[in-house]
């Protein structure tokens, strides 16, 4: 393989990990700017995704096939149980705990984790599951350097929901109101928003985006496992805080960045793959210490 | 329309803050077409009267009736949309955002796009400056400009009472009079208004009523040609 080979197949391998971690960071990021909440559980909600997914493909797969209409399917409606459980555990663990002190509610978000976690591997007595699909091993060929349709494809749907999302925020009044409530909640509710209901579809986007990851993901590896959220949980925060959280655009950023770096990062040589998270999680220390607010946090402007 | 012409009553509201009670027995009306204004000094509870009355800080005890609708335990987005428009104490406008999202904002409850474009360009026309800069972030308005920006956005919403706190403050002589042309010209147009100022001789020359407020109570109440004659209210408020 020529360095041009490799430099072309390590960039489509970290296009794909990127947009894992960029759609994972999205939820953080939203929630974080919105509640000022570190949402541990978000990792959780991608691992549920996964499953429920799954769950979903096994019980159409006798119609459909495990072809990828069905794939789709199940993704779609594994994003709407998961948005869904999303704003259930804001109704019930979170709102309580808004006006506590940042603590608490930061134990209950560790809390959520763990019952995610815990729930699933009890249901799956701590076992991988295998995500069969029947895709196949077709893709693009550029001599060295291979493309499946898969990963193609998961590229595709996810730039798609980040696009969509993009222009829900920016565009609608409701994604508007999500922006505003971030600046000053209280302004919000005088202009007749809604605050709670804003929040919660905050949670449910959030929560699907990440449902929607955990589904790739399952295609993607081809198995399921409940330990699987905790570590996309870490580097999905990473990737918010490289991009700069609250930052929506900087969670896309940050998610490609932070992908690129770990396929890139493995081809240092006398480096192998097992360092890669140690690429992150340095980054994440350097960038800390060089420019706390990210790449695209915002320093705030005030005039009086 | 209402009975007697009155738009807000408040009933004996009681107000806290945690164990401190912010507001003790108050009770007092807006009628139609009028400005009623609170005067006091700070911390005498008038922005809390603001706030208990667009529902930010409940009421603890007491009635709130808008337009012959109990308000007192409806949530702040349900008051909005029954046209009772509260504009906070220091503007409180969006930053980071651009003026014409900021007006967008204004009229969140306000489903049909093209009466959404009307008023806007209504707002325009009476704040042309807002215009000229609306794709411009709203940080980087002067106070008199965010004073404007945060009335036009309260106006998105064809507000049936407008609760104004401190639209005055911080702001140089000739803005403070542009400001009272616009309070003027707004009610000209029909809405009353409820007007909270630290400037009492601007109050004074605004409204029609006024309430003096200490220490969370009414102490003085009465038309404002009475107060102006108004020993203790000279003394204190006006300074001369």
């Amino acid at each position: 393989m020529s360095t041009q080979d490799i430099i072309l197949q390590q960039l489509a391998n970290g296009l794909i990990m990127g947009s894992f971690y960029a759609l994972v960071a999205l939820g953080y990021t939203m929630v974080y700017g919105i509640i000022k909440l570190l949402n541990f559980a978000h990792g959780d909600l991608y691992m549920v995704g996964g499953f429920v997914g799954f769950l979903i493909l096994s019980a159409i797969s006798g119609v459909l096939g495990e072809s990828w209409t069905a794939i789709v399917c199940s993704m779609v409606l594994s994003m709407l149980a998961v948005g869904l459980l999303g704003v259930i555990i804001q109704r019930v663990a979170y709102r309580p705990m808004l006006t506590a002190p940042r603590l608490s509610i930061l134990i209950t978000a560790l809390a959520v984790s763990m019952i995610l976690s815990n729930g699933v591997m009890s249901i799956t007595d701590g076992e991988y599951l295998a995500f069969n699909t029947d895709l196949g091993f077709d893709g693009l060929d550029f001599g060295n350097v291979f493309i499946s349709y898969t990963q193609l494809a998961l590229v595709i749907s996810a730039s798609v929901l980040m696009f969509v999302l993009y222009f829900f925020v920016n565009k609608t009044l409701y994604g508007k109101a999500m922006q505003a409530i971030a600046i000053d909640q209280d302004a919000c509710k005088l202009m007749g928003i809604n605050v709670n209901r804003i929040i919660a579809l905050t949670f449910f986007i959030g929560s699907s985006l990440a449902a929607a990851a955990g589904v790739m993901a399952g295609v993607y590896y081809g198995s399921l496992h409940f330990s699987m959220g905790f570590v996309i949980g870490l580097k999905a925060f990473t990737a918010a805080v490289i991009g700069g959280i609250g930052s929506i655009p900087g969670a896309m950023l940050g998610g490609l960045l932070l992908g690129l770096l770990e396929a890139f990062g493995t081809q240092i040589p006398f480096i192998g793959s097992e360092w890669k998270d140690v690429f992150s999680f340095g980054l994440l220390i350097l960038l800390l210490i060089l420019k706390p607010t990210g790449i695209l946090g915002k320093t705030e402007i005030e005039r009086m | 329309m209402s009975k007697n012409n009155t738009i807000l009553e408040l009933q004996n509201v009681e107000s806290c803050y945690g164990k401190i009670k912010a507001l003790r027995n108050i009770s007092c009306k807006v009628g139609a077409g009028e400005i009623v204004t609170l005067l006091g000094a700070n911390g005498a509870g008038k922005s809390t009267t603001l706030r208990t009355i667009s529902g930010l800080t409940p009421a603890s005890a007491g009635k709130i009736i808008f337009m012959d609708e109990d308000i007192t335990a409806k949530q702040p987005h349900e008051i909005v949309e029954m046209g009772l428009i509260h504009v906070p104490e220091g503007r409180r406008i969006f930053k980071g955002m651009t003026i014409q999202e900021n007006l967008e904002l204004g009229s969140f409850t306000l489903r049909d796009d093209r009466e959404r474009k009307k008023r806007m360009a209504h707002v325009f026309d009476i704040f042309p400056i807002l215009h000229e800069r609306r794709n411009r972030d709203s940080a980087m308005l002067s106070g008199g400009e965010q004073q404007m920006l945060a009335m036009g956005r309260a106006m998105m919403t064809k507000p049936r009472l407008l609760l104004l706190d401190e639209p005055s403050m911080g702001l140089a002589p000739f803005l403070v009079k542009e400001i009272m042309r616009i309070i003027i010209r707004l009610n000209k147009g029909g809405v009353p208004i409820l007007l909270v100022e630290q400037n009492a001789k601007v109050a004074l020359q605004l409204a029609n009523h006024g309430y003096v407020l200490e220490t969370g109570k009414i102490v003085i109440q009465g038309s404002t040609e009475t107060l102006r004659q108004d020993e203790s209210i000279v003394k204190a408020y006006l300074g001369e």
